[in-house]
């Protein structure tokens, strides 16, 4: 499912879907009962990647840069902590996406510039894309998902989730200093200052309106993806005024192509689900709360996200979580948002895809990559899981 | 005499000072630096596990292949300045210890600097790259401490109860 010859995945996932509906192998009811419980979620998602967008244009990625690098005043130990701090809040306001496209060139740049190594800071942002999404639903398309399914409320989501995101990100940091000792002990030559960053204040102050949005929202039992809705738009018409923007690169931010292939691999995971597997992972996954079913949950999410990739298995595993209340379907999350960690390029099927049309690994050292996942995965997943089960009884499911 | 200097960031400025102070009489000096294809790789991986992100334009990996090619030159050029006296740069691209390996072969010396833990004396001051580099080096190397070298008293004493150490029988034809 992954780009074969260059194509966006949507030219593959929706004729799939419509082959599945075609074969009888989801009825129509399924289907549009699918179509209808993701199409919120789509939307939700689509206003996010406006957001994040025009946050960029509007320079605050870049005044992410100049801040890392005076915080970090030369010291490569100081540059990771800024980077874990910035990584973690982008992920969790402005989704993975934000982090892994937008903010990764930026870290880049600025280790770069500092002439400090770069590795353990980009290796930094492409852990926390998935290790600090576990907070606000909208951190993560998995997270949306689990949000609609969980029946919780925003507020309630990510109070139960805050503790999790913590010690998870404290464990990954914890990590990631002791495995990059090496790189992070190189002084750098000759410190620059810097330039004084400018304060993106249009942008900050409309991603802080949309988040007491949420809050505001779900209070009043209103769907927060009007908050977020209306934070993209006022970023949006003010790109549009200034003669930045135009409506079609901000039909382009919102990713159409994506927003297809979500719809139609929910439809086929459906298919799939409806067909056997759920009877057959059913057996497999623990019930209720309790610590041990929480963290088996969280295992075998994590397997199965390291072998098909988190977006199919949080669909997969929600249906059957769903049964045993929130606590378990935030377990799935956090397994499927922290596990991919594991593998490069976060899936077993990824990785092989990739192989079948030829796209180069790009030299990476797979050893290294799995060597820290194989540490850093546990480390953080066995905290965030004891963290949730401690949220679960003081706040309630 | 051919030296080749391993240049790496961060330590790199140490390079160049042994190479004036240890090898003056150089005649050519070629300033060597690897670029990992791994650091870009990594975001390419992470743009994969985003499935159905579509267009592969929005790849950061692609942003990060060419920020560390300039980044690469403007490390070769500061080295150069500071040499202050002619000499070649080379930009590699692979694994970085085979890489060096390979640009040292007929040099008379190779510069490096270690690159594990320098608090202390010991065999961990040495990471992966640089002890495959001192292990597979085809010529002589100048091993330097890139800061201040640790005391000898950073050295842990010998275990208390400890026999004397192994004694190592050399075989019967050395």
């Amino acid at each position: 499912m992954v780009r074969p010859f260059g194509w966006p995945e949507a030219v593959v996932a929706a004729p799939a879907a419509l082959l599945v509906i075609a074969t009888g192998a989801i009825s129509w009811d399924h289907a549009g009962a699918e179509a209808g419980h993701l199409g919120p979620v789509i939307g939700f998602l689509a206003a996010v990647l406006v957001l994040a967008k025009f946050c960029d244009d509007e320079g605050l990625f870049h005044a992410c840069g100049a801040w890392m690098a005076r915080w970090a005043a030369g010291r490569p130990g100081r540059l990771l902590t800024a980077v874990f701090a910035l990584a973690s809040a982008i992920t969790a306001v402005l989704s993975l996406d934000a982090t892994i496209v937008l903010l990764t060139p930026v870290v880049f740049a600025t280790a770069a510039r500092m002439g400090a190594r770069p590795k353990p800071h980009v290796y930094a942002c492409t852990h926390l894309s998935n290790t600090a999404s576990l907070l606000l639903p909208v951190s993560n398309l998995t997270n949306l998902l689990a949000f609609t399914a969980s029946g919780l409320s925003f507020t309630r989501f990510a109070a139960l989730m805050v503790l999790p995101w913590l010690v998870a990100i404290g464990a990954e940091y914890v990590v990631f200093r002791r495995f990059f000792a090496g790189d992070l002990a190189a002084a750098v030559p000759e410190p620059t200052a810097g330039e004084p960053p400018e304060l993106p204040l249009f942008a900050l102050v409309t991603v802080g309106c949309t988040l007491a949005g949420f809050v505001v929202a779900s209070a009043l039992g209103v769907d927060p993806a009007w908050s977020a809705a209306a934070g993209a738009l006022v970023l949006a018409v003010r790109a549009l005024m200034r003669g930045r923007a135009t409506p079609l690169t901000v039909l382009r931010a919102a990713a159409p192509a994506f927003l297809v292939f979500v719809l139609a691999l929910g439809i086929v995971v459906r298919a799939v689900v409806d067909n056997g597997l759920s009877d057959a992972l059913g057996h497999l996954l623990p019930d209720g709360s309790s610590l041990p079913a929480l963290l088996g949950i969280a295992a075998l999410a994590a397997v199965l996200a390291n072998l098909i990739n988190n977006l199919p298995a949080v669909l997969v595993l929600l249906p059957l979580a769903a049964t045993s209340g929130s606590g378990a379907v935030l377990a799935v999350l956090l397994g499927v948002n922290i596990g991919p960690n594991l593998t490069y390029a976060g899936s077993l099927a990824t990785l092989l895809w990739r192989r079948i049309v030829q796209e180069h690994d790009h030299g990476v050292d797979l050893r290294e990559f799995t060597r820290l996942g194989l540490i850093a995965v546990p480390a953080a997943l066995v905290p965030a899981v004891l963290a949730l089960w401690f949220s679960l009884r003081v706040i309630g499911g | 005499m051919r030296v080749v200097v391993w240049l790496v960031e961060g330590t790199w400025p140490a390079c160049v000072d042994a190479v004036r102070t240890h090898a003056p009489r150089a005649t050519e000096v070629v300033l060597l630096h690897v670029s990992e294809p791994g650091v870009p790789g990594l975001a390419h991986g992470a743009f994969a596990g985003l499935l159905g992100r579509g267009h592969a334009e929005r790849d950061p990996g692609n942003r990060l292949e060419d920020l560390g090619a300039r980044s690469a030159a403007r490390l070769l050029d500061a080295a150069a300045e500071r040499l202050g006296r002619p000499c070649t740069r080379q930009e590699r691209a692979g694994r970085t210890e085979r890489e060096v390996v390979a640009a040292a072969e007929g040099a008379d010396l190779l510069v490096v600097a270690r690159d594990g833990d320098r608090a202390r004396l010991g065999p961990h001051s040495l990471g992966r790259a640089g002890r495959f580099v001192v292990d597979h080096a085809p010529c002589p190397v100048l091993l330097i401490w890139p800061e201040a070298t640790p005391a000898v008293t950073t050295i842990p004493p010998p275990p208390a109860h400890s026999p004397d150490p192994p004694h190592h029988p050399r075989p019967p034809h050395s």
